[in-house]
């Protein structure tokens, strides 16, 4: 199998696009998809669209393929306003989330089908296609048609159909979603090496915040057809720009605190940081907080009580109920020393001297 | 579904048999019958005579040329006339899918001795002053006997009903609406979506539907005799007269034909994707 992209990054990194959303407006019925979407896409990054089902960013994507018009707003690749370009002049790829191969065609067909539309000769289109079949590691599979190949085979060909046209942007309508786990993982994997090995602009749709977090170079979560924070993964998860996407991406648990005024807030009985926005004056709030940032030990005198372990591999959720009725609180350990947190046992839980994140308080 | 496989292949299932042998009595035994009929002469053995007749009779090819160039047309009208609108439901237009499928399904429920009657009233109605407009000039090219137009009309609304079902069938079993998003982003207009993604996946909802019209346009007698034209089925009544062993062999004839046009159909429009459908 070659793994070696056809056309080396030199030929396409350098004519990678950029993409802009500029406050694109659509509504179905009553229904707002889109409200006002803002977002600039950097040439040759893969950037991940992730958000809640009906948030509006498969119809972000599917009006930057052309399926989609906008109420108001523009789209712009390159500078260029492609607003009202018709999807066959677009000069974008995309993958389909469901099986979208044309199933009278073989493998190679179905990759060499845009070459065909354009009118390229037979044996330069055969060649392309050939080329791109081995990229996505089918090149021996050229002859069969779809309904001979698995799921995971069928996105990889819909890829390289994607490809062949070599657009200057990469659409990804949620490619993984109905595949099983482990051609999940690997194909995200390849899809990642194939973007970096063409610098092609590319834009992932998911609702799978791992996918996301994993594979893109920056993430878009989106809410209510707006966008709520684009950042990288890290920056993301670290500090999340507002409470939706500190809840949507991550796991955080809510525990009731009180700010001091001066930037601190006390929570679990000692005092700490509060990351920027912190309210003015002495207010009651939520504070958020990651599990791996919970500390707990065993302790016969402690402030929680385990109620739950749910083992994750190499570490071990646990769900602690706080006295007084309390709030419950997640809580990671190794594994290793999960024997000592049975459900039941009581804890210490305590947080480390780091900023922490505050909200309102709920309800 | 294994086990039901499995079960289908492996074991003998008399019900099935006892099924199957009172269909092919049913069936073959009074096609076998007739056959018999008309080339088991009492006292002289068998002979073709009827048959070689009724060919040697005049007006066969030009009745059966001219049933097939109105199954053609109907065809090709009908066809055109549906594919487009029934994948313009399934991209934009769903909410039309029941009306279409009711408006489709009428003629199943009107007589053809009433639909023929309304035609040929509309034909023969024609105020003198309408003689020298376009209207009354239309009337009669439709009429023509060489090639009746007003036969292929009728015929078409007649088929609506076994080709809207033919095609629904044949689209249910594609997605449309991605295979035509598809064919659009690899750069194909409307039209050449339509061609060149839709269409071949369709191939056996046309044949289903190419069958069934032409099945209708050879069979159909009471439209056109009535509106005194002479296609095969008409013909091949006229021929039959009172001639028992001539009115069983002209029967047989026409079963015989119809059949081997179905099976040169079947045979031009093959059925399942080959190795010569990849791109040369």
């Amino acid at each position: 199998m070659t793994l070696t992209a056809p056309q080396p990054k030199a030929d396409t990194a350098d004519a990678a696009a950029t993409v802009e959303f500029r406050g694109l407006r659509r509504a179905f019925g009553s229904t707002v998809a889109l409200d006002g979407l803002d977002l600039a896409v950097r040439p040759g990054e893969l950037l991940a669209l992730l958000g809640p089902s009906g948030c509006g960013k498969t119809t972000a994507l599917r009006m930057l393929a052309g399926f989609e018009h906008p109420d108001s707003g523009a789209l712009l690749v390159d500078g260029e306003d492609v607003t009202r370009v018709p999807a066959h002049r677009r000069d974008a790829g995309m993958v389909f989330q469901s099986y979208s191969l044309f199933p009278h065609l073989s493998a190679l067909d179905n990759v060499a089908f845009g070459l065909r539309m354009r009118k390229v000769g037979t044996a330069e289109r055969r060649a392309r296609a050939a080329e791109l079949l081995e990229l996505v590691g089918l090149g021996d599979k050229s002859g069969r048609f779809p309904h001979q190949l698995s799921g995971g085979q069928q996105q990889r060909v819909a890829l390289a159909r994607a490809l062949a046209l070599r657009p200057r942007v990469l659409l990804l309508d949620e490619p993984l979603s109905a595949l099983d786990a482990k051609v999940r993982l690997t194909l995200r994997e390849e899809i990642r090496r194939i973007q970096q090995e063409l610098g092609i602009t590319t834009l992932f749709v998911t609702h799978d915040q791992e996918e996301a977090l994993s594979i893109a170079d920056r993430v878009a979560v989106m809410r209510g057809g707006r966008l709520e924070q684009c950042s990288a993964p890290r920056e993301l998860y670290a500090d999340p720009a507002t409470e939706f996407v500190a809840e949507f991406v991550g796991t955080v648990s809510r525990l009731p605190g009180r700010t001091n005024g001066t930037g601190a807030v006390r929570v679990l009985g000692r005092t700490v940081p509060v990351k920027s926005g912190s309210p003015a004056g002495e207010v009651e709030v939520d504070v958020l907080v990651r599990p791996e940032a919970v500390r707990v030990a065993a302790d016969p005198e402690g402030n929680g009580q385990v109620v739950a372990a749910t083992f994750l591999g190499a570490t071990t959720r646990l769900t602690v109920r706080l006295p007084h009725d309390g709030p419950e609180i997640k809580a990671d350990v190794p594994t290793a020393d999960a024997g000592d947190f049975a459900p039941g046992v009581r804890v210490a839980v305590t947080l480390p001297d780091q900023s922490v994140m505050v909200v309102d308080r709920a309800g | 579904m294994a086990r039901l496989t499995s079960r289908g292949i492996g074991k003998v299932r008399p019900g099935r048999g006892v099924v199957l042998l009172c269909a092919a009595v049913y069936f073959l035994l009074p096609l076998a019958a007739s056959v018999i009929f008309t080339v088991d002469i009492p006292g002289q053995g068998v002979n073709f005579d009827v048959y070689e007749q009724i060919l040697g009779a005049e007006g066969f090819v030009a009745s059966l040329l001219l049933s097939l160039e109105l199954a053609a047309a109907t065809i090709a009208l009908v066809l055109l006339l549906m594919v487009p609108a029934m994948v313009a439901l399934r991209l934009g237009a769903r909410r039309l899918r029941p009306v279409v499928e009711i408006v489709c399904s009428l003629p199943l429920v009107v007589p053809p001795i009433a639909f023929v009657a309304g035609i040929a009233t509309v034909l023969t109605w024609g105020p003198e002053y309408l003689s020298t407009t376009p209207l009354f000039q239309t009337f009669v090219a439709v009429q023509n006997p060489d090639f009746p137009v007003v036969l292929v009309l009728a015929y078409t609304v007649m088929a609506l009903p076994f080709v809207y079902r033919a095609l629904d069938a044949g689209l249910r079993s594609i997605d449309v609406p991605t295979l035509v998003e598809a064919a659009r982003n690899c750069g194909a207009g409307w039209a050449q979506a339509l061609v060149r993604a839709v269409l071949p996946n369709l191939r056996g909802a046309l044949l289903n539907a190419s069958f069934l019209t032409l099945a209708l346009v050879l069979g159909e007698f009471t439209v056109a005799q009535i509106l005194k034209f002479r296609p095969f089925a008409v013909w091949i009544v006229g021929i039959g007269g009172s001639q028992a062993q001539m009115s069983v062999a002209v029967s047989v004839l026409s079963l015989f034909v119809t059949w081997l046009l179905l099976l040169a159909i079947a045979a031009f429009g093959g059925r399942t994707p080959s190795p010569t459908t990849t791109e040369k």
